[in-house]
């Protein structure tokens, strides 16, 4: 009995031991203590040889039980210790993932650029090819051959800057038509963004801008497309239904001539400061190629007939992004570039 | 231009309302830029006259008036006006009136005496600037009558903005005609002839009748010369922004604001008839209105009397033959001056009057005849006096008015729409004459005062514009389907650009012509292409690189606290060579400050050359050839000449890297020395388009090795070296470390290589590796006199 009684209270002391570890080293001690090669529990084991053959299985049997009983136990402790401790692991290793990232932040994209090649892309998807010419052009480029002669009236507009040798900064991205219908023959369809000068300096003036000119020559391009055209243009640029007239101007390398306004994108037509109360905001001139300028490359204008526009990216820009003062697009602040990613 | 509504009705009755006709006007091609009320609001105001005016009792320049508004009523006023006088008629403010800018009129003592009402300056009632005295209306006008209905102030002005190619729509009329164009309807400049009074005539000769074909004039003897200008014509002058001068300028100038016919008054009592129309001698003098004297060229065309010029025809007429206050014999010219005869010379003076802008655009030359009319008319109505006979000079053999034929295909074809017959006739008809129907359509003659219209081009535009442009659908192209560029043998400025943003550089976009005196101390050997006609001294010559700009805009940022700056931008520069000019395309940049942005976790640390380099290099990448690209040492003017790489593409300079110069530091005011990079992309950037080779299936071998050289070997020299000795085996090759101090001689490095091999056949054994070491150090011994460190 005495034996018995013995086995229950090592029990008890045991599952008290494993109870009271703390950490994993402990319990392990425990472990070793009862269960190790020479544990008390192991030591009843072998022990059990000296009985008597009859008590043996029953003998055995109970030591077992309180050797299941105990292991389980361990096994418990060390489940709980093992999650106690992976928090405690956890709960040490968090950060502060509100912290900046580490290394290079990437830079910015000039608007006037970030403008153009979306008005690249938009005349790309229609075809259009992107062509260049000189800065430094000559008068038959810039103005000859656009059917602007010497002293004519419309001259006075463009405020040129000349060089000593009778060279001048080109006053508009017009003079490419010369140049891509003097080396393609047509149909050709082409836009040629650049920086254009005039010398004019306000608020509303800056002596170095950039348009974007158009050209499409082929037998039957009419009035029609270029409106149709122009039209798709600034809805896929302003991304909305807009909507657009078209005024009759005058250019001297287009006939008929306009100028394009569209539903002001601040007031939706309704009037507002930027667009001066009137619905409508002036956005580029265009027209259809006038026959001299076609004759000026060689180009017979009775087979071949086009359309041409020209836009300035500035212009846009503003209309896009509501920057107020054009001059902001040349001091390269970097507190207004940094706002344009 | 200005013009007034009401004027505009004169010719053209019931247009409408204002917005409206504005409106019509700008989509028909006459831009309206403003619409301005003639008068302020105001209320209360009527015609009055001044029955008595005795001197206030207490106050010297104080007048007590007695004034009726409706004849009846007697309105004690007190007046401080010094025209104030009985029997004028004057614009009474009656008590309850309200004024422009809020001001009230109430019962009021001024001195002690009672005042019930205002007696108004033209001021006061915003419609002019004049505040000598109260406003004397003519005495005609009606007792009791509302002042805004008696001076007409209910009118609009309507500012046009006429492209320079409609000199026909430089006049009210010419605008009331363009308007009635819309509707279908001609107008025409009508004047009734005044039969002269006497038989006196200045003869003119037109001694350059290409220039000058027809000449109009009239002596008009014995005018009034204490005149003064009607009001009427006054508010209108006033109206479209003239200054009112004297009755006869008046004149001269309505009639020009009211036909498009610039007219020019002489003092005939000046004159030493006969006149001229030539062409002057080079250096002829000439005093102008203006006061200026001119030494004229030879293709200035005068008017001259025997005596020598006494006008720029066309521009402005000559101080000797001015009209003055005690003029009274008056010589009125309305001539026609082609635009090719006035064009350029008006600019060039700097004179662009109201008349050279109205003959360089092209003035009707049938129209001075009936100008002359009106203003003799109207002159006569003013000023009295007697006039001549009218008298016309006209070139033999003026050429008969154009003839232009619009097809009705060629119309179908370009507007992209068809119109009826129907419809074009009468277009053409509202603007053309003698329009007559052709077989494939039709053929107007051109009006004299069109010139404008000369090609079928035109007329479409004619067709086009009255009709109107939202008339023409939108038709989407049919256009051939050709397969688009997608180049891949040269990187893209756009994505070399994308590169250095994505390693934070911001795009900058500066000015291609800059200052000289900074240009000239960054790169004192370039020729620069200077401007003839620079708006400042600091934009006077174009770039010979970025960096002046990028400098400028560099520095501007560092004034604004920027501490670190990356800055790129893509454009051309303009180089000279040998007088030759080339527009070279150029990426530059310019980087300052910390190498990385401020940050936790990372030193601060000053941006170095190796940092531009790797930035510099990554655009470099996108060729697929990197390490075509050649850093060499070399010395430029504006760059610190032992931090400075000319960068090679085999034998041809694609660009510069380098600190910038201590001098140009200090003298541009930097706290630390910028770095600056230019790639020239035509050159530099053109792509390799990649070839595959086969991977090795082979493992790597890695042998480091730790040499000590003289600080004159460079890195590129070790790799060459180290290639070839390798026998081929060389996969790739890094230095990973540079070390100079202690434990190394000074005047030496330890630089640390690691050599990376790999055969594509067989798997490299130790042994392999270890003879490609050796054989590596044997020759860097033998060429750098390199010694191996211990490992």
């Amino acid at each position: 009995m005495a034996e018995t009684e013995s086995l229950a209270a090592l029990v008890a002391r045991a599952l008290a031991d494993v109870a009271a570890s703390t950490n994993l080293a402990a319990l392990e001690e425990v472990r070793v203590h009862l269960l190790g090669k020479k544990g008390q529990l192991t030591e009843r084991l072998k022990s059990l040889g000296a009985l008597p053959a009859s008590e043996r299985p029953l003998a055995g049997q109970r030591i077992n039980e309180a050797k299941s009983e105990i292991v389980a136990a361990l096994e418990q402790r060390r489940a709980a210790l093992d999650a106690a401790a992976l928090d405690a692991a956890l709960a040490a290793g968090r950060i502060d993932v509100s912290l900046p990232g580490r290394g290079q932040t990437p830079g910015t994209m000039h608007p006037v650029t970030r403008t153009r090649l979306r008005i690249e892309r938009i005349f790309g998807q229609a075809g259009f090819d992107v062509a260049a010419g000189p800065e430094v052009e000559d008068d038959f480029h810039n103005f000859e051959a656009l059917n602007i002669p010497r002293n004519h009236p419309a001259r006075a507009m463009h405020d040129t800057f000349y060089f000593p040798d009778g060279r001048l900064l080109r006053t508009h991205t017009s003079p490419v038509q010369i140049r891509a219908l003097s080396v393609r023959p047509p149909p050709l369809a082409l836009i040629a963004p650049g920086r254009v000068y005039r010398n004019d300096s306000d608020m509303t003036h800056t002596p170095m801008f950039h348009q974007v000119e158009g050209l499409v020559v082929g037998e039957q391009v009419s009035f029609a497309n270029l409106k149709s055209m122009l039209h798709s243009f600034v809805e896929r640029f302003f991304e909305r239904p807009l909507g657009m007239r078209l005024r009759p101007s005058y250019f001297p390398f287009t006939e008929p001539s306009a100028e394009v306004d569209i539903e002001c994108v601040f007031c939706r037509g309704g009037g507002c400061r930027v667009c001066k109360q009137t619905g409508w905001l002036e956005i580029l001139g265009c027209g259809m190629v006038h026959p001299n300028v076609l004759g000026a490359v060689g180009i017979d204008a009775e087979r071949w007939q086009g359309y041409a526009f020209g836009m300035g990216i500035e212009r846009l820009a503003m209309l896009r992004y509501g920057v107020d003062d054009l001059r902001l697009f040349f001091e390269n602040d970097l507190q207004f570039l940094k706002q344009f990613p | 231009m200005k013009i007034t509504h009401h004027w505009l009705e004169e010719f053209s009755p019931n247009v409408g309302a204002s917005a409206e006709l504005a409106a019509q006007l700008t989509v028909a091609g006459l831009e309206v830029e403003s619409l301005a009320p003639a008068a302020p609001p105001f209320t209360g105001v009527v015609v009055g006259e001044v029955l008595a005016c005795a001197r206030h009792p207490n106050a010297e320049r104080l007048s007590v008036c007695e004034v009726t508004t409706d004849g009846a009523d007697r309105l004690q006023i007190v007046c401080g006006a010094p025209n104030v006088r009985a029997g004028l008629k004057v614009a009474v403010a009656k008590v309850g009136a309200r004024l422009p800018g809020e001001v009230a009129i109430k019962r009021a003592k001024l001195r002690g005496v009672e005042s019930q009402g205002m007696l108004c300056s033209a001021r006061e009632l915003g419609i002019g600037s004049e505040h000598d005295g109260i406003l004397e209306l003519p005495p005609e006008f009606e007792i009791g009558r509302d002042v805004r209905a008696a001076l007409d102030l209910d009118d609009t002005v309507i500012e046009v903005n006429a492209t320079p190619n409609r000199g026909d729509c430089m006049s009210v009329f010419g605008i009331a005609r363009d308007h009635a164009a819309t509707r279908r309807r001609r107008l025409h400049y009508a004047a009734k002839p005044v039969p002269p009074e006497h038989a006196h005539a200045i003869p003119v000769e037109l001694a350059a009748p290409e220039a000058c074909p027809v000449f109009v004039g009239r002596l008009i003897q014995g005018i009034r010369v204490d005149a003064r200008t009607p009001l009427w014509l006054r508010e209108r002058l006033r109206r479209v922004g003239i200054n009112p001068i004297s009755p006869i300028v008046d004149v001269t100038n309505y009639v020009m604001l009211d036909s498009g016919q610039p007219m020019h008054a002489y003092d005939a009592a000046r004159l030493a008839a006969p006149i001229t129309v030539r062409f002057a001698s080079a250096g002829e003098p000439l005093e102008l209105l203006n006061e200026a004297t001119l030494a004229l060229t030879d293709d200035c065309l005068v008017i001259a009397d025997r005596n020598g010029p006494i006008g720029l025809a066309g521009i402005m007429g000559g101080r000797g033959s001015a009209i003055a206050d005690g003029t009274t014999d008056v010589f009125l010219e309305a001539a026609h001056f082609t635009p090719q005869s006035i064009a350029g010379r008006a600019r060039r003076l700097g004179l662009l009057t109201d008349a050279a802008q109205r003959f360089e655009r092209g003035v009707d030359p049938e129209l001075p005849r009936r100008a002359i009319e009106r203003a003799t008319a109207l002159l006569l109505e003013i000023c009295g006096g007697r006039p001549g006979p009218l008298t016309e000079a006209r070139a033999a053999g003026a050429t008969a008015p154009a003839r232009v034929r619009l097809r009705r295909r060629r119309l179908e074809r370009l507007l992209g729409t068809s119109i009826p017959d129907e419809e074009v006739r009468e277009l053409l008809a509202a603007i053309g004459d003698r329009v007559e129907a052709i077989g494939e359509g039709w053929e107007i003659g051109v009006p004299s005062h069109r010139f404008d219209i000369a090609i079928e081009a035109d007329l479409i535009e004619e067709v086009a514009r009255l009709r109107g442009f939202d008339r023409i659908p939108e038709h989407p192209a049919v256009a051939p389907q050709l397969a688009g560029d997608a180049s891949e043998q040269r990187v893209s400025a756009e994505r070399a650009l994308g590169v250095l943003i994505d390693r934070g550089y911001h795009e900058a976009i500066t000015y291609s012509f800059v200052d000289p005196t900074i240009q000239r101390a960054l790169f004192p050997a370039r020729a620069a292409l200077a401007l003839a006609n620079p708006i400042s001294a600091e934009l006077a010559e174009m770039r010979v690189s970025l960096w002046p700009g990028l400098l400028q805009a560099g520095r501007e940022n560092a004034r604004r606290q920027q501490p670190r700056i990356r800055l790129v931008e893509t454009g051309r520069k303009f180089l000279l060579d040998a007088g030759a000019l080339q527009e070279v395309e150029t990426l530059g940049g310019l980087a300052s400050g910390t190498r990385w942005p401020e940050q936790w976790g990372i030193a601060r640390e000053p941006v170095d050359f190796y940092d531009v380099k790797a930035d510099v290099d990554a655009v470099f990448a996108l060729t697929g050839d990197v390490r075509a690209i050649r850093y060499e040492p070399a010395e430029l003017d504006c760059l610190h000449p032992g931090r400075t790489a000319r960068l090679w593409r085999g034998d041809r300079p694609v660009g510069w890297l380098g600190e910038l110069h201590p001098r140009l530091v200090k003298q541009f005011g930097w706290v630390s020395a910028p770095w600056l990079f230019e790639i020239e992309t035509e050159l530099g950037l053109t792509s390799n388009i990649s070839k595959y080779n086969a991977i090795s299936i082979y493992p790597r071998l890695r042998r480091d090795l730790a040499i000590v050289v003289d600080e004159s070997v460079s890195a590129a020299q070790l790799r060459d070296a180290v290639a070839a000795s390798a026998a081929g085996l060389l996969a790739d090759f890094v230095v990973f470390d540079v070390y100079r101090g202690p434990g190394i001689d000074s005047g030496r490095k330890s630089v640390a290589l690691g050599l990376i091999l790999q055969d594509s056949s067989r798997t490299l054994t130790d042994v392999d590796a270890d003879a490609v070491v050796t054989a590596v150090v044997a020759r860097l011994r033998d060429v750098f006199s390199a010694t191996i460190r211990d490992q």
